[in-house]
């Protein structure tokens, strides 16, 4: 069972400033951070919502929706646009972006800028990617 | 019989398919697969090395479903196949660099600490472990050392002011590591990580005994899952060999923990990188006071990035005076060169201070990957200039770099060739800047916002009025806010993206005519 943001804060307020590793900790378990989630966590800590919802919104990647069942996250950054990473971008949104169930997110940079373009689907980093090989891992996933 | 085979784990390699190649060949009777770091020749990955009699053969570009055929036609063997480079120690891409803070990399699985300290691992730590903490200091000063994380301060002044805070009274000292990496063009940070984690470890349990501090902290970008990961577990092993911990028995306590960022770029800076290690918004602090004096929860803390760490224990156990003798100027020691982009032989190169940003280009890197001419090179990350073909030949230290108008920052070079737009460029760098801008003040929130619309209308058609005033008004305007932005900001991220953007109107002022795209 999923353990609650309650149980997952308590785990970690004895550590020195544990607030980011327990919002990281219940995105790793439920995939998103919940109006709730925010409640719980700072509750534990003893701290204000509005000071914990402060950190939830400074940082991209503590999504405040549940996920979606796909996410392609393209890379933007210079090395990667040097090798077409923009136009890859821009087919990657038009193709997949209004999929059900899809999102297409744009990062800067994996630290994989020798081989870009750089795109990560689902979790696996994928470099020298063309928008026909993308497109051809997503095939599966039209509904 | 079995025969061993390496292929690397690093995340670039596997990023190009090098766990199905590991599949492939552990499917093949008499093959023991190991997984190394990558050499750093990453134009070649999945880089395949089988031992020989005649050493450690090499096969480039591996796919697995090759593999069989491969297999057949005596690869391990070490065959004289077309995609094999010979014996790989014995490349002349490996045996033309320097490698000091690399010598390890890439011929050991990353967390064999017993292989490690069979290539001199540890040394370095042994030696400080009976200097007094002044001498370590003061090996670190001599060695010239300077971080690598962009701005170039000295190191040993640096810890020599941790050092006097603590014996001044501090009841406790941090250190702290930069893993934040978000230079695009940059990835020296995640392959020694990677690759050679022990090196950085060594290197902050080093700068813990010169300081006296018991706690120190790695902050990972989360882009670097596999980073994160083989920290933690080289952590762990350095634990249970004495190496971490009660360090070498000699009753001074070290721990390392490796925290996760959340994708914000500005928290590569160190006072936004400590904000975020105490838990919360990566919002910069105004220095003074220094981290050196004031750092992670008030305490007097180290703060270096990963490659200054790495540098360090060949500084102790080589003497500081040895790497002082490597480099150029006032810039010593070997710098770690990463070669990206639009480049025929991308990756990461070893040198002393001083080769020159053609040779590297042309030399190392082969010219362009499309084979068209290179156009423009930008060096020292998102907040460097862009130098066009006929300025390459500047040498690479970070006084030589900034008087051309460029800056080293972390060493990446990223190459482009003739599709290389300038004002596409340029409106990337005030774009990048108003989506990563910590908020905390206006020139860069607003000033960036404010230049993305201005370039857009600059090279939209409505720039060019019947007498061209349009575009000259415009161009003060552009030219007004890089000064707010380099005046006004807190930090570089608002300071220096002026820079990209001024090169590219200096250097490349045709490409500002027209809209291109
Ligand atoms: C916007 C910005 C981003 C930075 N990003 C990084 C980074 O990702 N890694 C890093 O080591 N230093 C980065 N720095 C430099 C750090 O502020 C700091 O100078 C460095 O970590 C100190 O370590 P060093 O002396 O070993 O270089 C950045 C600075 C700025 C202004
Ligand atoms: S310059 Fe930008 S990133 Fe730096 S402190 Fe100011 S608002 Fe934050
Ligand atoms: S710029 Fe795309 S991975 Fe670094």
């Amino acid at each position: 069972m999923t353990p609650s943001a309650r149980e997952l804060a308590a785990a970690r307020a004895h550590e020195r400033g544990p607030l980011l590793e327990i919002l990281h900790d219940v995105l790793d378990a439920r995939g998103w951070i919940s109006e709730q989630d925010v409640r719980e966590v700072a509750d534990v800590l003893n701290l204000s919502v509005a000071e914990v919802h402060g950190v939830v919104s400074f940082y991209s990647d503590l999504r405040r929706t549940p996920p979606p069942a796909h996410t392609v996250r393209v890379c933007r950054a210079e090395a990667c646009q040097s090798v077409g990473a923009e136009t890859l971008h821009r087919e990657a949104v038009a193709a997949l972006s209004g999929q059900e169930g899809v999102e297409v997110h744009e990062v800067f940079c994996f630290g994989n800028c020798a081989l870009g373009p750089s795109v990560e689907v689902d979790g696996t980093l994928r470099g020298r990617m063309t928008i026909e090989r993308l497109l051809a891992e997503a095939g599966g996933w039209t509904s | 019989m079995t025969t061993t085979v390496w292929v690397p784990r690093d995340s670039s390699a596997r990023a190009v398919g090098a766990d199905e190649v590991a599949s492939a060949l552990a499917a093949v009777e008499g093959v023991t697969v190991r997984r190394n770091g990558t050499r750093g020749m990453l134009w070649r990955e999945p880089l395949v090395e089988v031992e020989t009699d005649r050493g450690r053969v090499g096969y480039a570009g591996v796919e697995a479903p090759a593999v069989p055929e491969l297999v057949a036609q005596g690869l391990l063997e070490g065959a004289d196949l077309a995609c094999g480079i010979g014996v790989v120690d014995d490349d002349p891409w490996l045996t033309g660099q320097e490698r000091v803070t690399c010598s390890r990399l890439g011929l050991a699985e990353p967390t064999d600490i017993e292989a490690y300290a069979a290539r001199g691992g540890w040394e370095g730590l042994r030696r400080a472990a009976v200097l007094e903490p002044a001498q370590v200091v003061e090996e670190v000063i001599t060695s010239g050392l300077r971080g690598r994380g962009g701005a170039g301060f000295p190191t040993g002044i640096k810890w020599r002011t941790v050092l006097e805070a603590r014996q001044g009274g501090a009841p406790q000292a941090f250190v702290a590591c930069n893993l934040d990496e978000g230079d695009s063009g940059t990835f020296a940070d995640r392959i020694l990580a990677e690759g050679d984690p022990f090196t950085l470890l060594e290197g902050m349990t080093v700068a813990a005994l010169a300081v006296g501090a018991t706690e120190g902290y790695i902050y990972c970008r989360s882009e670097y899952p596999d980073a994160v990961a083989t920290l933690r577990e080289a952590i762990a092993v350095a634990q249970e060999f004495g190496y971490l911990g009660d360090v070498l028995g000699t009753g001074r306590h070290f721990d390392v923990v490796v925290r996760e960022g959340a994708g914000a770029y500005i928290c590569g800076e160190e006072t936004s990188m400590l904000e975020s290690l105490e838990g919360r918004r990566g919002e910069v602090r105004a220095k003074p006071p220094i981290p050196a004096l004031s750092g992670l929860w008030g305490a007097p803390t180290v703060v270096n990035n990963v490659l200054t760490f790495a540098a360090v224990p060949m500084i102790l156990a080589g003497g500081g005076q040895a790497y002082a003798d490597l480099g150029t100027g006032r810039s010593r020691g070997t710098q770690l060169f990463q070669l990206a982009g639009n480049v025929a032989r991308g990756g990461l190169v070893e040198l002393s201070f001083g080769v020159t940003l053609r040779q590297l280009v042309e030399d190392w890197g082969g010219g362009t990957l499309s084979g068209r001419p290179v156009r423009a090179v930008q060096c020292g990350g998102p907040l460097g200039a862009y130098l066009p073909a006929d300025r390459l030949d500047v040498p690479m230290d970070y006084e030589a770099l900034a008087e051309a108008g460029g800056m080293l920052g972390h060493g990446g070079i990223v190459v482009f060739d003739e599709s290389f737009d300038a004002a596409r460029m340029a409106r990337f760098a005030m774009e990048f800047c108003a989506a990563e801008s910590c908020g905390k003040c206006t020139p860069c929130r607003v000033g960036s916002t404010r230049g993305v619309e201005t370039i857009d209308r600059l090279c939209g058609a409505s720039a060019d009025g019947p007498d061209g005033t349009g575009r000259t008004q415009l161009l003060v305007l552009l030219e007004d806010l890089c000064e707010t932005m380099t005046k006004g900001s807190l930090c570089a991220l608002g300071g220096l993206t002026p820079l990209p953007v001024r090169s590219a109107l200096e250097h490349f002022p045709e490409d500002f005519e027209r809209s291109r795209s």
